[in-house]
C-alpha cells in the first residue's frame, strides 16, 4: 500500500529525465528531485537558488541553504549570479515548483489569500525565486496537493506566471520558457491544452475517479480524451522514497 | 579601516532609530546574535531589508523594532509560516508593518545596483505578476539597443549592512565561504557595516571560493562565536534545523514569544561578552573579542 502523497512524489520523480538540469524549490519538489537522483536519474543536476549548482545531498535538506548542498555541489555561486547568469538566460531545463494556489492557466499564488493586499486574511511567504524560475526555465513542473482551495477559480495574487490569461498571453508577456507543461497532484496529472493553454486532466492515479478530481477543482475541469491511468509506485520506488524521507543515506 | 569592538558597541555606533538596515545571509551565515543586540538596544522604526526575512526578522518584527519590511520571501524555510511576520501583516501586532515586496532575483539585483553605484538594475522579471502593481521601485524600461522591454528595479542603499562571517584578521579584513548569498553586495551598497565573525585570527589563510572584504570596506568587526545560530557558519557550526522547527511553536503565540524574548534575548544582556569568553572551541577569536 502507498499514500496519495507517495504516489504524487513518485510521479513527480518519474517526470525528471536523467542528465537534465533542474532548478529545485524546497518541499515536495526537493523530495521528488532527490528521489529521482536515487532511482532512475542519478545524473540529474540539482540547482538550488541559494547558489548550489550540481548539489548531491545524501538526505533531503530542510532548507535550500543547508550545509550539505554547498558541501556536495559542483560549484557554489552568489545569489545575484545564480539568478543572472544561470537562471535568467534560459539555460536550465526544468523548474520544479510548489504552490499554495494554482489557476486553470497554471498561474501560481504564494503571496496572500482573502482581504486585500495591505491587510490579507492569510499572508503567505511571497515569491522568493519562483517568479523568475517560472519565467525562464525551459519548462516548469508544478507539484501540489489538489483541492477546491488549492485549485482556485481566481487567484487573489499572481505571484508567478504560468500561461497568464491563456492562449498567446505568455508569449506576449515576453516570458522565454515554455511555462508549466506538467502539474502533478495527489490525484493525477494535468497538462496544458496546446492552443488555449488551459490545464486539463491527462493522467489519473489508480483508485481515483474523475468525479473525485472534478470535485477537487475550483473550475470546470477539462478531461483529456486520452486520459490514462498511471502505474502505482513500484516496490523499489516506494522503498527508496521511504528511506529518503526517513533521513537514510543512499545505499 | 575596520575597528574591532564588542557587538554591543558596534550596534550602538551604527544602528539608530529610523535607519534602513540590511541583515543578510541566505540561510547560511545569518547574523542572529547581531539581530538580538538590536532588539536589546530597543531600536525602533527600522526599515528592515532582507531577501528572506527568516527567523531573525520574525524576532525583530515581533519585538517591535520594525516599521517597514523590504523583502522577497517571508517564510520559515522548510517549516512553514513566520508567525510574528503574519501577525504584524494580518493584525498589525505589535504595530503596523509596511511592506515593500520583491522577488529574490529583484532584491539581489537591487543590492547589485547599490553596490555598483547605479540608480537601478536591469533584469527580466515581474512581467504578468501582481507584484509590480503593489511595489514601488519596479518599472518597464526599453533597451536602447534592441528596443526590447525589460524590467528596471531601483537600487538598495541601506544605512547599515550587518552580516556574519567565518573569520577576520586583526586588521579587520573579513573572509567567508560556502553559500555566499548577497552579503558582499549588501556591505558595498550600505553606508555603514557591522560584521560578526566566528573567530579573529592573526592571518587569513587562503580558502577555496572565499570572499574577502578588505578592512577598508568595513566599519566594525566583532567576534561572536556561534553568532549565526540557529543558522550556521560552514566549517564551524551546523544549521540547527530542530530550532527552526521549534520556532514554529514558540512564535505561534504572542505570550509564548514574549516569554522567549525575555528569557533568551533581554535576559541575556551579557550575551556578547559571555559568548566571547566562554566558548573555548574558538578561543583565539574569543579572546580577541573579550579583550576589546
Amino acid at each position: 500500500m502507498y499514500t496519495p502523497d507517495e504516489m504524487m512524489t513518485v510521479t513527480a520523480a518519474r517526470s525528471m529525465r536523467n542528465g537534465m538540469t533542474c532548478f529545485v524549490g524546497i518541499g515536495l519538489p526537493s523530495e521528488a528531485a532527490n528521489l529521482a537522483r536515487r532511482t532512475h536519474a542519478p545524473d540529474l543536476v540539482l540547482i538550488y537558488e541559494s547558489g548550489a549548482v550540481g548539489a548531491k545531498p545524501d538526505h533531503v535538506p530542510l532548507s535550500i541553504g543547508d550545509g550539505v548542498l554547498a558541501e556536495t555541489a559542483d560549484a557554489v555561486v552568489s545569489v545575484p549570479e545564480i539568478f543572472n547568469y544561470w537562471l535568467q538566460p534560459g539555460r536550465i531545463d526544468v523548474g520544479f515548483l510548489g504552490a499554495a494556489q494554482l489557476d486553470r492557466y497554471g498561474n501560481i499564488n504564494t503571496t496572500m489569500i482573502g482581504g486585500n493586499y495591505a491587510r490579507p486574511a492569510v499572508r503567505l511567504p511571497g515569491s522568493g525565486g519562483a517568479p523568475e524560475i517560472a519565467a525562464a526555465c525551459r519548462e516548469v513542473v508544478v507539484v501540489l496537493r489538489q483541492s477546491r482551495r488549492t485549485f482556485a477559480d481566481r487567484l487573489d495574487f499572481v505571484t508567478s506566471v504560468g500561461f497568464g490569461a491563456g492562449a498567446d498571453s505568455r508569449r506576449q508577456l515576453g516570458l522565454t520558457g515554455a511555462g508549466p507543461t506538467l502539474v502533478i497532484t495527489d490525484l493525477g496529472v494535468l497538462r496544458p491544452d496546446p492552443d488555449s493553454h488551459q490545464l486539463g486532466l491527462t493522467g489519473i492515479y489508480p483508485g481515483i475517479s474523475v468525479d473525485q478530481i472534478r470535485d477537487s477543482t475550483g473550475w470546470e475541469l477539462a478531461v483529456s480524451p486520452d486520459l490514462s491511468e498511471l502505474a502505482p509506485p513500484s516496490a523499489a520506488e516506494l522503498a527508496a522514497l521511504r528511506l529518503l524521507l526517513a533521513g537514510g543515506a543512499t545505499s | 579601516m575596520a575597528e574591532i569592538v564588542t557587538l554591543a558597541d558596534a550596534i550602538a555606533a551604527t544602528v539608530h532609530d529610523g535607519d534602513t538596515v540590511a541583515m543578510e545571509g541566505f540561510t547560511h551565515l545569518i547574523p542572529h546574535a547581531a539581530g538580538h543586540e538590536v532588539i536589546r538596544q530597543r531600536r525602533r522604526d527600522l526599515t528592515l531589508v532582507r531577501m528572506t526575512p527568516d527567523i531573525i526578522y520574525d524576532q525583530l518584527i515581533g519585538a517591535g523594532c520594525a516599521r517597514k519590511l523590504v523583502f522577497g520571501w517571508a517564510g520559515n524555510p522548510g517549516v512553514g509560516s513566520l508567525h510574528r511576520f503574519r501577525d504584524a501583516v494580518e493584525n498589525a501586532w505589535p504595530n503596523q508593518l509596511e511592506l515593500e515586496e520583491h522577488s529574490h532575483a529583484g532584491m539581489a539585483n537591487r543590492f547589485v545596483a547599490g553596490a555598483s553605484g547605479l540608480p537601478f538594475a536591469v533584469m527580466r522579471g515581474y512581467r504578468g505578476t501582481s507584484l509590480a502593481a503593489h511595489t514601488a521601485g519596479v518599472a518597464d524600461i526599453t533597451c536602447p539597443f534592441t528596443g526590447e522591454t525589460l524590467t528596471a528595479v531601483s537600487a538598495l542603499r541601506p544605512d547599515v549592512a550587518v552580516i556574519h562571517a567565518q573569520r577576520a584578521d586583526r586588521r579587520g579584513n573579513v573572509q567567508y565561504w560556502g553559500l555566499s548569498g548577497v552579503q558582499k553586495e549588501a556591505v558595498l551598497a550600505s553606508a555603514r557595516s557591522v560584521i560578526t565573525v566566528e573567530e579573529i585570527v592573526d592571518t587569513l589563510a587562503p580558502q577555496p571560493g572565499a570572499v574577502v572584504l578588505p578592512s577598508w570596506t568595513v566599519e566594525y568587526v566583532a567576534a561572536v562565536p556561534g553568532g549565526a545560530h540557529p543558522s550556521y557558519a560552514l566549517g564551524y557550526t551546523e544549521r540547527d534545523n530542530e530550532f527552526y522547527k521549534a520556532w514554529d511553536e514558540i512564535s505561534r503565540d504572542r505570550q509564548r514569544f514574549l516569554a522567549w524574548l525575555d528569557e533568551h534575548v533581554y535576559g541575556d544582556a551579557a550575551a556578547t561578552s559571555t559568548a566571547a569568553t566562554s566558548t573555548g572551541a574558538t578561543s583565539t577569536g574569543a579572546r580577541a573579542g573579550a579583550a576589546s
